[in-house]
């Protein structure tokens, strides 16, 4: 590794200020810090730091979605089988043919992100922040799999420049970034969002008789009572099915098994928050009891099980990987319980009973995010109170 | 029986290189210094000229407002520099030893001024520290409690103690009780044995930084608004039983020199501000790329082979600087010889006690706050230390005031920056807040 540290050293000067390529410098940083760890070393405070930087914190999150990625792709490829009758199920064929239906998604959505990142990162002169890294195959697992790409830039350009880099870049910004692309492609151009068609790639083949590739929570959403929730020929899903993640949807976030693999990853490495996923998971069962208890055919959804609301649609993707995202949350611990709780009692309440939006996660954990400056700011105001308090009862 | 506390957040970083406990005399330190740095808060003008001759215990310094805080020779000699640097601030004066030890006699004393002017004129009233703001007393300030610590919880620390000034500490504390109206506290490593009469002894048990003064006082009783409190180690309460009680100024320190880069980790008895060039020599496993840090790896102060000894450090630890390692993709490392708190790094498999090798590299790249709770986990307070740090950046008063500057010092954040994830310079940031804080209320 010398040799290529001293070449690349070598041509260093080019990339910095007056140099033949200062335009590119970010890049050049980016990329340099990527394959050399910085010798910089500490100038005030502290001589000595802790191994971990955020380069590893985010590739630890990267690392926790590749169970969930790697499980879509393969989902994508029986789906698609399923659906036009391929009678061949191999697990490379199933792979492949979803990895190649999502690629160009992934592509996308890193080129735009990343080119982005770049171009404010050279403005601004900072460093090349690694947020996106996550955000970039977060936005393609929870989107459908026929989104076409330019929406999807336009979607990823959209919310990187007004959610994120107008408040100062990784670090600043109040609202999830995966979930801001999600919802401005939601809104602006719902017909491609959703329906029975845009869940399962067809490629140029013709779908088999009986087919329909209406997601589960939007079949119920369609239907006028208590229904049962069908797979793509139309025999019932079972809730082991649910649980691996057997059916169409947002191709990244089917499989709760495969999720439940990510949590473990982010828990044991104290990345995610335990206590943002545990009273996620405690709101969106509690609420989920309620609404099974009242269930009503006005709003088919209620009639699902706790265990199936959880199973199903986006809510365990979005309270494992996006409620967890640190920047967004509430960063008092206090806070994260209480924030947790309610992402997942809203996305039970936004999913059962309001029929226009089939899933609630995501608009869940967009509310709170907006919330969540508005709940530490109460607990750390318990902390200001009692400091006062403390203060008066001394000096009288 | 006293009370003990214990203190469950905090982190004792397992670092090579502790020292044993064979104690060398220093012979050959004839260079000693006073840095007015160590001593925040005044304004400090030098009373000496280079060549003039001292005593041990004469002043080299004065605090400008009052003429009456003194920063005091250590040694009986000749004064060799007044070293300044930009716009004439003093960086350090130094004296050169002489064979014959004259030392000044500052007179026995017993009365509440008597005591109060001995310190001052000794040097030993600026070897406190007063909270709010982490600087030398104000004279003017009577405080509510003084909080003495006993036990240095730091990596690699030497203890605070040796054998001749745990002798005198009562008496120290018996002088500190007379100065204030409220308690003096002795804060103990549970188990230690040390108590005292005149003091409200009180045991600690946990992880650094279980022995920070600041703490202790957190846990004992935190300093509100409108009050003052004065800290220091037991080492300086028994410095002031010694002056107290004989008259005299002591000003003998036995340190330790720590840390992976020296051959030999051991104690040495010297005196404060000694030169580490005679203390280190032969005694460094290696040439270049080495930091040789005055003090301990969290919050003492980098200097080169000719630097000194600085206040209040009983250490000097030597590590590899690192600045040549070019380490290919660290972030993807699964060296499990990495220290990291966190489990993504594999080094807790082979048990986080077992000593590390740490350099001073960063090992990241400068970020905003990403992570969140990462500071509470190491910060023993009742204060959200994120918040208070973004007040202090915001530069909001109101704001630093409620989320309580005045219970913390920069030490207080040395763990909170250590693993930190963004790698930001916390210890300066409320450093600069304590100091603009105090412009702004002066």
């Amino acid at each position: 590794m010398k040799g290529l540290k001293k070449k690349i050293d070598n041509v260093k000067p080019q990339f910095e200020k007056g140099g033949k390529f200062s335009s590119l410098h970010s890049v050049f940083d980016g990329f340099y810090t990527f394959l050399f760890t910085p010798n910089e070393t500490s100038r005030s405070g502290v001589h000595i730091h802790d191994a971990n930087d955020s380069k590893r914190t985010m590739i630890m999150v990267v690392i926790a979605l590749l169970p969930c990625c790697l499980f879509g792709m393969w989902n994508v490829g029986l789906q698609h089988a399923i659906a036009v009758g391929d009678a061949d199920h191999g697990l490379f064929h199933l792979f492949f043919y979803g990895l190649w239906a999502v690629l160009p998604q992934i592509l996308t959505a890193y080129i735009v992100g990343l080119g982005i990142e770049f171009i404010v990162a050279q403005i601004r002169g900072h460093e090349i922040q690694e947020g996106f890294l996550v955000s970039g195959i977060l936005i393609p697992m929870i989107c459908p799999v026929s989104t076409p790409s330019w929406m999807l830039a336009v979607a990823v350009a959209f919310a990187v420049i007004f959610a994120k880099e107008v408040f100062g870049g990784t670090g600043y910004n109040f609202l999830n970034v995966a979930l801001v692309t999600r919802a401005f492609l939601f809104f602006a151009y719902p017909s491609q969002m959703s329906g029975d068609h845009v869940f399962v790639s067809l490629g140029d083949d013709k779908a088999v008789d009986g087919f329909s590739g209406a997601t589960p929570l939007g079949q119920l959403a369609a239907s006028d009572g208590p229904a049962e929730v069908l797979g793509t020929l139309g025999a019932p899903l079972d809730l082991s099915q649910m649980f691996l993640g057997l059916y169409p949807g947002s191709w990244g976030e089917t499989s709760t098994l495969c999720i439940i693999i990510g949590m473990v990853i982010l828990l044991a490495t104290g990345i995610a928050s335990w206590r943002i996923i545990i009273s996620g998971v405690a709101g969106g069962l509690l609420m989920s009891v309620i609404a099974n208890h009242f269930a009503t055919p006005l709003y088919p959804v209620t009639y699902l099980s706790p265990l199936e609301q959880l199973c199903l649609g986006g809510f365990a993707f979005a309270i494992v990987f996006m409620a967890t995202d640190p920047v967004t949350a509430c960063r008092t611990e206090i806070g994260k319980y209480i924030y947790g709780f309610l992402i997942g009692a809203v996305a039970i309440i936004i999913r059962c009973y309001n029929t226009g939006y089939p899933e609630g996660a995501m608009l869940a954990v967009l509310l709170l995010n907006c919330f969540a400056p508005l709940i530490d700011w109460c607990v750390v105001n318990a902390n200001i109170n009692r400091r006062m308090r403390r203060a008066i009862v001394k000096n009288q | 029986m006293a009370e003990i506390i214990r203190i469950k957040k905090g982190l004792d970083i397992p670092m090579k290189g502790a020292p044993s406990s064979a104690v060398t005399d220093d012979n050959k330190t004839t260079l000693f210094a006073v840095c007015p740095d160590d001593f925040p808060g005044p304004v400090w003008k030098a009373v000496v000229k280079p060549g003039d001759k001292v005593n041990a215990g004469d002043p080299l310094m004065k605090d400008k407002a009052t003429g009456t805080i003194c920063l005091t020779s250590p040694v009986a000699g000749q004064v060799e520099e007044v070293r300044r640097g930009e716009r004439r601030h003093i960086e350090f004066i130094s004296v050169r030893k002489q064979q014959e030890d004259t030392v000044r006699d500052f007179g026995k004393a017993s009365s509440p001024e008597e005591i109060r002017n001995a310190m001052l004129s000794s040097g030993l009233w600026a070897m406190m520290r007063q909270r709010p703001f982490d600087i030398v007393p104000e004279t003017s300030t009577m405080p509510r409690d003084i909080f003495v610590t006993a036990f240095d919880t730091a990596p690699l620390a030497a203890s605070v103690l040796d054998s001749e000034l745990a002798s005198h500490l009562e008496a120290g504390l018996e002088c500190l009780a007379r100065l204030t109206s409220g308690k003096v506290y002795l804060g103990v490593k549970a188990g230690s044995g040390i108590s005292s009469r005149a003091a409200e002894t009180v045991e600690f048990e946990g992880p650094h930084p279980a022995g920070n003064v600041g703490t202790q006082i957190a846990a004992i009783r935190p300093v509100n608004k409108g009050e003052t409190v004065w800290a220091l180690d037991a080492a300086t309460a028994a410095r002031i039983g010694i002056l107290c009680t004989k008259g005299v100024a002591d000003y003998h320190t036995t340190i330790a020199l720590t840390g992976p880069c020296v051959k030999d980790p051991h104690l040495v008895r010297t005196m404060t501000g000694a030169s580490v060039t005679s203390l280190l020599e032969g005694n460094l496993s290696a040439k270049d790329d080495i930091r040789i840090i005055s003090g301990n790896v969290l919050t003492g102060i980098k200097i080169d082979k000719e630097g000194f000894l600085h206040y209040p450090y009983r250490q000097i630890t030597v590590i590899p600087e690192g600045s040549h390692a070019d380490e290919f993709m660290g972030w993807a490392s699964v060296d499990p010889a990495k220290f990291s708190v966190k489990r993504s790094f594999p080094a807790f498999l082979r048990g986080l006690g077992k000593p590390f090798d740490f350099d001073a590299r960063i090992k990241g790249g400068h970020r905003a706050m990403i992570l969140s709770g990462e500071y509470d986990k190491v910060f023993p307070f009742d204060i959200y230390p994120e918040y208070l740090l973004k007040a202090i950046i915001a530069g909001d008063i109101d704001r630093m005031e409620k989320l309580g500057i005045y219970e913390v010092a920069p030490e207080d954040f040395a763990l909170p920056e250590f693993v930190d994830t963004s790698k930001i310079e916390l210890q300066k940031i409320v450093r600069e807040g304590l100091d603009n804080l105090r412009k702004e209320l002066s």
